[in-house]
């Protein structure tokens, strides 16, 4: 994983840039544009979790369409970040369903473990907290999503847990 | 013990590969469409099997389909909506987890009678890891000659693509939808034309729910005739049910549709009751958008006749005392919940997913989500309570979207069950601050 710095040209690496290929021939000659969301996704991947400007003018110029079509895209869906997060980006359902069964308790605790609140990030530049609107996992809350993955039937101790893991896991990705 | 006719196989390990999938009579339906049945066959088992479109509004999936315009030369689109996000609703992510190939055996089919030689599934971005597990699924149906040229030798092509949103609720609006799947703003369309006539780069195109194309499977298999024998009415088949809240068996269950809801809530075969033997006090029963029951309305109606889970009958007295089937979210809630905060979290989430284009649902939305805020947190006027409710009237059918009626009735069905409650977080100002739990709570000694 690399990080685009605002005067810096991005560049996909092969096995990225062979899947965006792919993704744009989903569509028919013509309508690559469909395959935006897809590789806005792809460039969060490999820039870092988050889309600064070059890296959407870069995206613009492989589709061949305006940087403008590309910043309303990222800016419109919640999902794509235009400011640099945290390494581990935390965001925890809150809406009814995973209210029902304590979502705000886990958000309280998470607020008091890193010492920060909601759209924080952590001193150390490791946890950014979020809340997010549900996330189709109202039978299993509260939960939490971090990258790909779903962090379901939550409490505080295997907060606790999780926490613990991904420090782990990121301090030795970016040490290596 | 009701019958499955989706999820049968849905515990069988290894059911989300091909070769199990097959050797549990996979694909089946597609040998038999395509050698046995002409397109409009296939239509007219859908008709007759009275399936009603399982995204939430209930729209016949037959003549949805039979609207579709097929000029000459211009290439038609079937698009799947996985865009699951009505909160509440997570059935559609259950069966693409477990079923992936049942999703894309009735895509070929659905396509098949529709005439679209390309279809796409959009689904929500949230879920990249189940995108992942379909477009193994699909890489598997093309390996094996279901999907590509000339399919089992028909003469029939058919390629199918998956393709992610990026987190935003409108896009399950199928306008919106079709914008986002052409890489824009999930904006909806004002309809006429619909997209039946122009949809997807202007060409005519159908938008079905998962649940709705996979019931094709079993239609095609069984005969539509077969598949209206269950159900009642013009509630007819199966129907998955999300079941939330404050149950203690929470998950995705597959019903035949006339199920009684007592039964389904309190049967250890389904709900299996109450958590922690605490008392029901409300229902929601087809995600965020549809009125809220009060306790006294959701195993009986307002005349008095058992509740069943069908389309009409949770619709019985209408918004007076009735509610909606919508997409099957069925959110429960026991007596310690505080209406005040669901409906103030209900309408942020729908201020929060608003896109902006219509003034009413943009500027609506965020009123009533402060309205609701200040009262949740003792600082309402009673005034506020009037003030809500015109503010609905407001929105409700002013917008080019749906999203501004579903967010306006939660609201008014709140107020209309449970006014009082609304009026103790006024009179009691500093109470409600002090609790999570409103009025619900009132008789607890505060921790």
């Amino acid at each position: 994983m690399s990080t685009v710095l605002e005067n810096e040209k991005p560049q996909f690496s092969p096995e990225a840039m062979a899947e965006v290929q792919r993704v744009i021939k989903l569509f028919p000659e013509g309508r690559q544009k469909s395959a935006l969301l897809r590789i806005l996704h792809i460039a969060e991947e490999q820039f870092g979790g988050w889309l600064s400007v070059p890296t959407m003018n870069y995206v613009a110029e492989i589709l061949n369409i305006q940087p403008i079509e590309v910043y309303e895209v990222a800016t419109f869906y919640t999902m794509f970040n235009i400011e640099k997060p945290g390494n581990v980006v935390l965001e925890v359902c809150r809406t009814g369903p995973c209210m029902l069964v304590g979502s705000d308790n886990i958000i309280d605790h998470i607020e008091r473990k890193l010492n920060i609140k909601v759209g924080e990030t952590t001193a150390d530049g490791m946890f950014t907290l979020k809340t997010a609107e549900c996330l189709g996992a109202c039978g299993y809350g509260p939960m939490l999503q971090c990258g790909k993955d779903y962090h379901e039937y939550l409490t505080p101790e295997k907060v606790d847990e999780l926490l613990d893991t991904l420090r782990k896991e990121h301090s030795t990705s970016s040490n290596s | 013990m009701g019958r499955k006719l989706l999820l049968e196989h849905a515990n069988v390990p290894g059911i989300e590969t091909y070769e199990v999938y097959r050797k549990h009579g996979g694909y089946r339906s597609v040998e038999k469409a395509l050698k046995t049945m002409s397109p409009q066959n296939v239509v007219e088992e859908v008709q007759a099997s009275g399936l009603r479109g399982r995204g939430g509004a209930g729209f016949p999936t037959g003549m949805k389909w039979s609207f579709l315009a097929k000029p000459e030369g211009v290439p038609r689109y079937l698009l799947c909506n996985a865009d699951e996000s009505e909160p509440g609703t997570f059935k559609d992510r259950y069966l693409m987890e477990k079923l992936p190939h049942l999703l894309i055996e009735g895509m070929i089919v659905s396509s098949y009678a529709l005439g679209a030689n390309q279809s796409y599934i959009y689904i929500r971005g949230e879920y990249m890891f189940v995108l992942e597990i379909v477009e193994k699924a699909i890489a598997e149906a093309y390996a094996n000659g279901w999907l590509g040229k000339n399919i089992l030798g028909s003469g029939y092509d058919l390629d199918l693509a998956i393709a992610p949103g990026g987190g935003a609720y409108i896009c399950g609006e199928e306008t919106a939808l079709i914008e986002s799947l052409e890489g824009k703003r999930g904006n909806p369309r004002i309809k006429p034309p619909f997209p039946a006539v122009k949809g997807l780069w202007g060409c005519p195109t159908v938008v079905n729910n998962v649940e709705s194309i996979a019931a094709v499977v079993p239609i095609v298999n069984d005969g539509g005739a077969e598949y209206a024998k269950i159900g009642i009415g013009k509630s007819t088949g199966t129907k998955l049910i999300s079941a939330c809240g404050n149950i203690n068996k929470p998950g995705v269950y597959e019903i035949e549709l006339g199920l009684s809801v007592e039964e389904f809530i309190y049967s250890e075969e389904w709900c299996g009751g109450i958590a922690n033997g605490k008392k029901l006090k409300a229902l929601v029963p087809g995600g965020s958008s549809v009125p809220i029951l009060p306790a006294n309305l959701i195993c009986k109606t307002a005349e008095g006749n058992h509740r069943l889970m069908t389309y009409e009958s949770l619709a019985d007295g209408g918004f007076a005392s009735g509610s909606m089937l919508g997409s099957g979210g069925f959110i429960v809630f026991d007596e310690d919940q505080c209406i005040v905060r669901n409906t103030w979290n209900f309408a942020r989430f729908y201020s929060h997913e608003s896109c902006g284009q219509c003034s009413p649902c943009r500027e609506g939305t965020g009123w009533m989500e402060k309205v609701l805020r200040r009262i949740e947190y003792g600082q309402g006027h009673m005034r506020d309570i009037d003030l809500l409710a015109d503010i609905n009237k407001k929105i409700e059918g002013n917008t080019i979207c749906p999203l501004g009626d579903a967010a306006a009735w939660p609201v008014a069905a709140a107020i209309r069950h449970f006014r009082e409650e609304f009026e103790w977080h006024i009179t009691n100002p500093d109470e409600a601050q002090k609790r999570n739990f409103g009025i619900a709570s009132a008789h607890m000694p505060l921790v």
